[in-house]
């Protein structure tokens, strides 16, 4: 069960504001307010691992994933962004909608691994840099580093394209991994090499069960 | 920032760093923002606090009478404890101030709530 109806979940994150002036090369692209309500709803209603559990938020950017997950009654959500517009969006997003229990750091995801952070959280979400602008792979590092921070499951985006390579690196980590949804996420021309005004590209929602893992 | 996100940063990241724990914390402000007291997850996240570092960060923040010097026995049952607990980890944010690392002396500002842990490149 989930403490808000899908919709409202979505009306509320309506409100979250994106990024002021987003940075290509750190691909910030907001996750749409309608995808992080269906994820995190999802996550809740199907598996419950929002409700009274320790999340992080794996590049959090304005704070959509995090904000969410607080909304659905996470005990406390940490968020993790490299960019400094980024994360004060982020707090003032989180002062504006008056949330408790949701924290933002700012460190680089990449080295989290190996710190106290390690299998600290219940569940990871994440909306991963796809790796397209000169970071190829950038989503799979991302990815690994949820599945070495949570002892639950790590929820992520990925492109349709890369399915049977990240069923492949499941495998190598151990971890259990299924595609829960195909979606059509929808890029707002927010960049001026975009030359559609919009455009669709195919994203999988992964579930990523890591309580099997052997870790250090 | 919660003390409870304090519990589990550590400095480990910057070069020659062995342990980076606990990182020496000082506020400048601080505020008070309510919330839902869930004793259950208290229990569940007692194996991965360290006693220590909270009871330091207590008395930076001017709560240490409410909290014992060393971790007590049989916790779950001390209800008045589990909430001074509460208070401390989830109710106490940490809006300006520092975090120092215990080797280096490397400072990580907190600002507006913020802990910026990023390293420069030649740190790391």
């Amino acid at each position: 069960m989930a403490r808000l109806k899908l919709k409202k979940l979505e009306e509320y994150l309506q409100c979250v504001d994106g990024f002021e002036k987003p940075k290509i090369l750190l691909e910030q692209y907001p996750t749409p307010p309608h995808i992080a309500a269906c994820m995190v709803h999802h996550i809740q209603a199907q598996h419950e691992d929002i409700e009274g559990n320790l999340v992080a938020d794996l590049g959090c950017g304005c704070g959509m994933l995090s904000i969410a997950a607080t909304m659905l009654g996470a005990q406390l959500t940490v968020g993790f962004e490299l960019d400094d517009s980024a994360v004060d969006t982020f707090r003032q997003n989180v002062l504006e909608m008056e949330l408790p229990n949701v924290d933002c750091v700012r460190a680089n995801v990449l080295q989290l691994p190996g710190s106290k952070w390690d299998n600290a959280f219940d569940t990871v979400v994440m909306n991963p840099p796809f790796g397209t602008k000169h970071n190829a792979g950038m989503d799979m590092r991302f990815l690994e580093v949820g599945t070495r921070l949570a002892t639950g499951a790590v929820y992520s985006l990925h492109k349709t394209s890369t399915r049977a390579y990240i069923q492949k690196k499941c495998k190598e980590w151990g971890a259990k991994g299924s595609v829960v949804a195909e979606l059509r996420y929808n890029i707002d021309a927010s960049y001026k090499f975009h030359k559609q005004k919009s455009k669709d590209i195919e994203v999988d929602f992964w579930r990523l069960d890591v309580t099997e893992m052997v870790k250090l | 920032m919660k003390l409870s996100t304090y519990n589990f940063l550590t400095s480990m990241a910057i070069k020659g760093v062995k342990v980076g724990y606990p990182l020496k914390l000082t506020i400048t402000k601080q505020n008070v923002v309510e919330s839902e007291f869930n004793p259950v997850f208290i229990e569940k996240l007692l194996p991965k606090l360290d006693w220590a570092a909270l009871y330091g960060a207590a008395q930076v923040a001017e709560c240490a009478e409410d909290i014992p010097p060393a971790q007590p026995d049989n916790i779950a049952d001390n209800e008045a404890l589990l909430q001074k607990l509460h208070h401390l980890l989830f109710e106490i944010d940490v809006l300006e101030g520092q975090l120092e690392c215990p080797e280096t002396g490397r400072v990580f500002p907190i600002t507006d709530g913020i802990p910026n842990m990023l390293l420069n490149e030649d740190e790391v």
